[in-house]
């Protein structure tokens, strides 16, 4: 245990288990590790924040709002639907 | 109260409100999730115009349950659970079923982060594992307005080309935000299934950009 404790992580591994740190599900001697080789890892660094800015530039795929013949087509059933509940 | 696109209010008003038959309500609801449902759509039935209809069938299945929702689950993975049992329908009907086994065998001996002959071999002598050919450095340009546009496009040519079940997680954890909890429900994928396509799906975006900032150096 001790062992794995001190062993260095190399690079290879800290692409694999960078998703798992990120989610904070990273156990708890790994994410030592994984911030020990950080320090002296420029690439890693340099890898984890573009795993980062990856994240943040996903969120500008969300897909705009609807056009409004689609909502205007759905609004239509949700008032047909309304009339049924009223018995009108 | 007149409801506008950047509020937010809870399930229970939401419901409430719908339930009396406020128009502005379902014209938020269909806002707020109209986008996400779509991509979803997209990611079962990969036909652009399938996907639409699939979308289409679900508000009409929303309008005429709203009446029987319970609120066991939040209105998102309501409204996706729908979404969900009229693509596979209509998957399957149009023989154009993706492998839904994916999501199963999101832990099958898989496909590395980075590609191997990136790293130094294991029997190096001074430092097995560490970067050989180390990445390029282009984090912070990557949010420099001017790339902006032309590499969010090609980010989004990515997702579209990532394998089904990695591009559901990916597209729904980093692209609509939802939380880790709610993506293994709505997909009944265990937590450890759900990381592992979503760093498949991570790892393989990171290659992506990376080829792209490549070829603009």
């Amino acid at each position: 245990m001790s062992d794995h404790t001190l062993k260095e992580m190399a690079c290879q591994e800290l692409v694999e288990v960078i998703t798992d740190y990120l989610e904070g599900t990273l156990p708890e001697v790994d994410r030592m590790r994984f911030e020990a080789h950080l320090l002296g890892c420029p690439a890693c660094h340099e890898y984890l924040e573009q795993m980062r800015t990856l994240i943040r530039l996903s969120r500008g795929l969300a897909a705009r709002s609807l056009d409004t013949a689609t909502v205007d087509s759905l609004l239509h059933a949700f008032r047909d639907w309304k009339d049924s509940q009223t018995g009108m | 109260m007149a409801l506008t696109a950047e509020m937010r209010i809870s399930d229970a008003d939401l419901i409430h409100r719908l339930r009396g038959g406020d128009e502005d309500a379902f014209v938020w609801m269909v806002n707020t999730y109209g986008g996400s449902l779509r991509r979803l759509a997209l990611a079962f039935v990969s036909v652009e115009a399938v996907a639409d209809e699939v979308v289409q069938e679900t508000w009409l299945a929303v309008i005429t349950g709203i009446s029987r929702f319970e609120g066991r689950s939040s209105v998102k993975t309501w409204l996706y659970k729908i979404l969900a049992n009229r693509a596979r329908t209509r998957a399957i009907r149009e023989k154009r079923t993706i492998a839904f086994s994916e999501l199963d065998g999101a832990t099958a001996p898989g496909e590395a982060a980075v590609d191997p002959a990136r790293f130094l071999p294991a029997d190096h002598p001074v430092n097995p594992g560490h970067w050989a050919g180390p990445p390029d450095q282009w984090s912070s340009s990557a949010e420099d307005k001017v790339v902006g546009r032309e590499m969010l496009e090609v980010l989004r040519r990515g997702l579209d080309a990532l394998p089904p079940a990695q591009r559901m997680v990916v597209s729904l954890r980093d692209v609509h935000g939802w939380p880790a909890a709610e993506v293994c429900e709505a997909l009944a994928l265990s937590e450890a299934n759900q990381r592992v396509l979503l760093h498949r799906g991570r790892s393989r975006l990171r290659g992506v950009l990376e080829g792209y900032f490549a070829g603009n150096a």
